[in-house]
């Protein structure tokens, strides 16, 4: 492959997965997502690793789970309806915590919605889509070129904290075509899961070393353990003892804590002479910085703060800036998902003022631009 | 102690079924086919999911994992696929394989994909206290058929021999050294094999329908079943509403993972050309 190659959104999730060694792809069409599942079906027997078309989207993810589980990376792409029919697996990918990649393009919903057109609204299903509390981490890429890095990001996180990891896009990034610079194979840095274990004989799959994350190896590999969705101890047996109900739970929800700065990646340009904050995500992200440019000549000041990791919420990231602002615009395409995140984080220490576009046009710099204005005056 | 025990997690035991259950007369029969044929209990992966049927991996020794409600199969796919030299097995009980779970039944049998399948069929939800399955005979009693069972009973061997399967055969708990042929058949078979295995359920199937006493569903199995050789020499008549016992169907079909890596031209990562 040459170095620069102009891309789709949909191509640099596909060549990130490669790049970071993904080995099995299953999946169901559904637009604005299918060409993920394309390439990967063009693309995968050369890498090593197998494509199957399923029949549904529970199907897909649960054949990525029971490929991962075999020891393999897997992924698969997808959009709202889809990503619904997937929340029950989801939640059991946490709760076994075997890695899983899962690509959503956002589409306009609720509902069939619209198949072509972008909204950002699946941010609180990504999280609480699924019954019960259960972990996982979401990204948010900003680009194109972002996509092919957190899609590789994505794969590190979930080999890494054995975890299922969702990239978030929308339509409009999905679709977008820019130049991506492909990294060489060298200057990436690609994670697998550990399988260093005891022997069989000692060897519980669910008993934490000092990292906290479970060491879990391929299914078939000369191990024999049991995987369960069912509340279960360190022996991966079903066990419904309070005691053990109450650790499980809180293990699996707590694992990822120690790992927030390792996990939490946002963009913020600090500015001290800003009052307003502008927070935005995802495909909004160029819009945002031209918004800023545009007040900058007007006189007015404006810090980008943009989550590219939107769970675990970047709290800790989001306070430090609102204690220096009066206002924080946020920006989204849905009724407001990640304006009450924000509000819950802050505090209080500053005002949210939120800009919210649900008729599937892109939020454009000057929305955002007259929205500066607005609160500015 | 028991010939099986090397197979069993036997740390696990006393098990959950209840008392007359026949489950484990069919668990039994499948891990003396295991047995029989020798398989390396590190390469065989058990794949189950929810219900009586649905428990069986806890506890067996094998690498094992259970999935949510009717999914068994979608993750069997995805363990084929990442490394098929495993022999992948899947129990699951009727209502789990063919109601919750019907459409990766139907898909997975269509494709060929090297995977046994054993589905215990008892015609009822045991786990959650009696409901009717689609395995249901028409006119008995569920606690959710309180007037009787109004639908259709489906066929599951029907079924997934018209989505494609190349081996299909059928048992039941009484004619149990039959069985473990089956299942061992089944397993040996190049292709997506599935074993119908009727059980019985005393506690809430036998309860509901005047067959309390576990023996009686045993026996009620036993006449219910004829073997494919003595269909053979019954007339149309006495066949009729008999279900028939044996392999149903085996055919040589070209295998999903052989078929896609020759198409494909797939190669494991640092294979040459």
């Amino acid at each position: 492959m040459k170095d620069k190659v102009l891309m789709q959104g949909n191509q640099a999730v596909a060549e990130g997965a490669l790049a970071a060694g993904v080995k099995f792809c299953a999946g169901y069409p559904i637009t604005p997502s299918t060409e993920v599942i394309e390439i990967l079906a063009k693309k995968l027997p050369s890498h090593g690793g197998r494509f199957i078309q399923m029949e549904d989207e529970l199907a897909s993810i649960g054949a990525i789970i029971g490929a991962s589980a075999a020891g393999k990376k897997s992924i698969t792409a997808t959009s709202g309806p889809g990503f619904s029919l997937m929340q029950e697996n989801l939640g059991y990918a946490a709760m076994v915590e075997v890695p899983i990649v899962i690509y959503n393009a956002q589409r306009v919903g609720p509902s069939t919605g619209g198949a072509t057109k972008p909204h950002q609204a699946d941010i609180m299903q990504t999280k609480w889509g699924s019954h019960g509390d259960s972990p996982r981490i979401a990204l948010m890429p900003g680009s194109v070129k972002e996509a092919y890095e957190i899609t590789i990001k994505a794969f590190n996180f979930s080999e890494k904290y054995m975890v299922p990891v969702v990239i978030l896009m929308d339509e409009l990034l999905a679709h977008m075509r820019e130049s991506v610079i492909i990294p060489k194979k060298e200057e990436l840095e690609v994670i697998n899961r550990r399988t260093d274990v005891a022997p069989q004989a000692e060897y519980l799959p669910y008993r934490m070393d000092e990292t906290g994350i479970p060491v879990l190896p391929p299914l078939g590999g000369g191990y024999r353990y049991n995987i369960s969705g069912m509340i279960h101890g360190e022996n991966g047996i079903p066990d419904l003892s309070p005691e053990t109900i109450d650790a499980c739970v809180r293990r699996i929800n707590s694992k990822l804590d120690k790992y927030y700065d390792d996990i939490v990646i946002v963009e913020n340009e600090k500015n001290e002479s800003a009052k307003i904050a502008l927070f935005v995500f995802g495909s909004t992200t160029r819009p945002a910085k031209g918004a800023i440019k545009k007040a900058k000549k007007a006189g007015i000041e404006v810090e980008l703060i943009r989550p590219i990791t939107i769970w675990p919420f970047p709290e800790k990231e989001v306070r430090e800036v609102a204690e220096r602002m009066d206002k924080i615009i946020v920006a989204e395409m849905n009724l407001g998902q990640t304006a009450g995140l924000v509000r819950q984080a802050i505090e209080g220490k500053a005002e949210v003022v939120q800009l919210n576009r649900v008729d599937s046009g892109h939020i454009s710099v000057d929305d955002l631009y007259h929205k500066i204005l607005e609160i500015s005056s | 102690m028991s010939k099986l025990d090397k197979y069993l997690r036997t740390d696990q035991m006393p098990h959950f079924a209840c008392p007359g259950c026949t489950h484990g007369t069919a668990w039994a029969a499948m891990i003396r086919s295991i047995e029989q044929l020798g398989l390396d209990k590190n390469k065989t992966v058990m794949v189950c999911a929810i219900g009586c049927a649905g428990r069986l991996p806890v506890y067996l020794d094998f690498p094992s994992i259970r999935t949510p409600h009717g999914r068994a199969l979608s993750y069997a796919t995805g363990v084929k696929l990442a490394n098929p030299d495993l022999n992948v097995i899947v129990f699951m009980g009727d209502g789990d394989a063919s109601a919750i779970g019907g459409n990766h039944l139907i898909h997975t049998a269509r494709r060929n994909l090297d995977i046994t399948a054993i589905v215990a069929t008892n015609e009822i939800y045991g786990m959650t206290g009696g409901q009717y399955a689609p395995t249901t005979e028409g006119g008995r009693f569920a606690s959710t058929a309180p007037f009787g069972m109004i639908e259709n009973q489906l066929d599951v061997c029907k079924l997934v021999e018209g989505a494609g399967a190349s081996f299909v055969g059928r048992g039941d708990v009484y004619h149990v050294r039959e069985l473990k042929d089956l299942i061992a058949s089944a397993i040996t078979h190049k292709g997506f094999s599935l074993v119908e295995v009727f059980t019985t359920c005393p506690t809430h199937f036998g309860r509901r329908n005047n067959m309390k006493k576990p023996s009686v569903l045993v026996e009620h199995l036993k006449n219910l079943t004829v073997s494919k050789k003595q269909a053979e020499k019954m007339t149309e008549e006495e066949v009729a509403g008999k279900l028939l016992r044996g392999i149903l169907l085996k055919e040589e079909r070209p295998e999903y993972v052989e078929t896609y890596d020759r198409l494909a031209g797939f190669k494991e990562e640092g294979e040459s050309v």
